[in-house]
């Protein structure tokens, strides 16, 4: 089995056992307020490690292209308040006019 | 029809559709991060966690382990099984029904249910359901559509989309941006990642800022 196999598999095993977890146990058992604010923080930081290295990194080099032009698109869509299709349109484009024309 | 008219109901189907809809972005990037048009359905039909997909197609796409990325998408999915907690006191459910609910058991079936509070218990119920199984249906429908059309496109960078995967993970993480702590956090995990890509083996540098969220959470608490 490959690592796409391995990673499709184990993520949903993993995701399906922390959501059944969740209805089965106490509830006082995960309600203390370090663990509330430890897990709103988790996502932050992890959600903003994948943003970082999504648009400025390949494999293990640091790689400024296309994609930091989807983002600054992005960035500004996000500003505007635009919903989320929007957002990641406009990255989509931008980066691919920058990729195709330049 | 009183059903049809019903607010909760309203409620349900817009965020069903509208979230739903994202999934053409996560079948799309599961594509062009290398994954099959059948890995990427199956990502969506038994993840089922919009953030925790992105994050296993992003890491091993980006070069990272299987560990790695079933790491980094599990210590996202644990916000699933807190949103567990919460409702499993108003669901009330056992047996089969309980299989059921914990699989829907997401930010927007949560997050619509405890928007309901001021209808009383039996609407909070069914915005619940609703929800759950709305975005369930859309989501893997939009999923499909995504790879398909990703599949039929070619080359990736040639069509934007190795630029939509990181616009995606900003449009998630943007809205949870609350306040300094949370906007210094997100500066210090890109920075952390960026600046250890070179010397750290593919994915630590993601995962590695959850130590970072924890020491913050722990500092804030003293």
């Amino acid at each position: 089995m490959d690592t796409l196999w391995i990673g499709v598999i184990g993520t949903s095993v993993i995701a399906y056992a922390l959501k059944f977890a969740g209805h089965s146990v106490p509830e006082k058992f995960l309600s203390h307020p370090l663990i509330k604010r430890i897990n709103l923080l988790i996502p932050i930081a992890l959600l903003s490690a994948l943003v970082a290295v999504q648009s400025v990194t390949t494999k293990s080099a640091i790689v400024i292209d296309h994609r930091l032009a989807g983002l600054g698109a992005a960035i500004l869509a996000l500003f505007f308040k635009a919903p989320f299709p929007i957002v990641v349109l406009s990255a989509a484009i931008t980066s691919a006019a920058v990729y195709n024309f330049f | 029809m009183s059903r049809v008219a019903s607010p909760t109901f309203r409620d349900s189907l817009s965020v069903s559709l509208t979230v739903g809809a994202y999934g053409v972005a996560f079948g799309a990037a599961a594509v062009a991060n290398g994954f099959s048009v059948l890995q990427s359905c199956l990502l969506s039909l038994l993840t089922f966690s919009g953030a925790s997909q992105f994050a296993v197609i992003g890491v091993i796409g980006a070069g990272g382990g299987a560990i790695s990325g079933i790491t980094t998408a599990s210590l996202l999915g644990i916000r699933n099984g807190l949103y567990g907690v919460l409702m499993a006191p108003i669901l009330k459910v056992r047996g089969l029904k309980r299989v059921v609910a914990a699989h829907i058991t997401i930010d927007e079936s949560t997050g619509v249910s405890l928007s309901q509070e001021s209808r009383g218990e039996s609407a909070m119920r069914e915005g619940f359901w609703l929800t759950g199984f709305g975005v369930f249906i859309f989501w893997n429908l939009f999923t499909l559509a995504g790879a398909l059309g990703a599949k039929a496109m070619g080359n990736p960078s040639a069509w934007g989309l190795d630029a939509a995967v990181p616009a995606a993970f900003l449009g998630l993480v943007w809205p949870r941006l609350k306040n300094t702590t949370d906007k210094f956090l997100a500066l210090t995990a890109a920075v952390f990642a960026i600046v250890t890509t070179p010397y750290l083996p593919a994915g630590l540098p993601i995962i590695g800022t959850a130590v970072i969220a924890i020491i913050a959470g722990v500092r804030k608490a003293k």
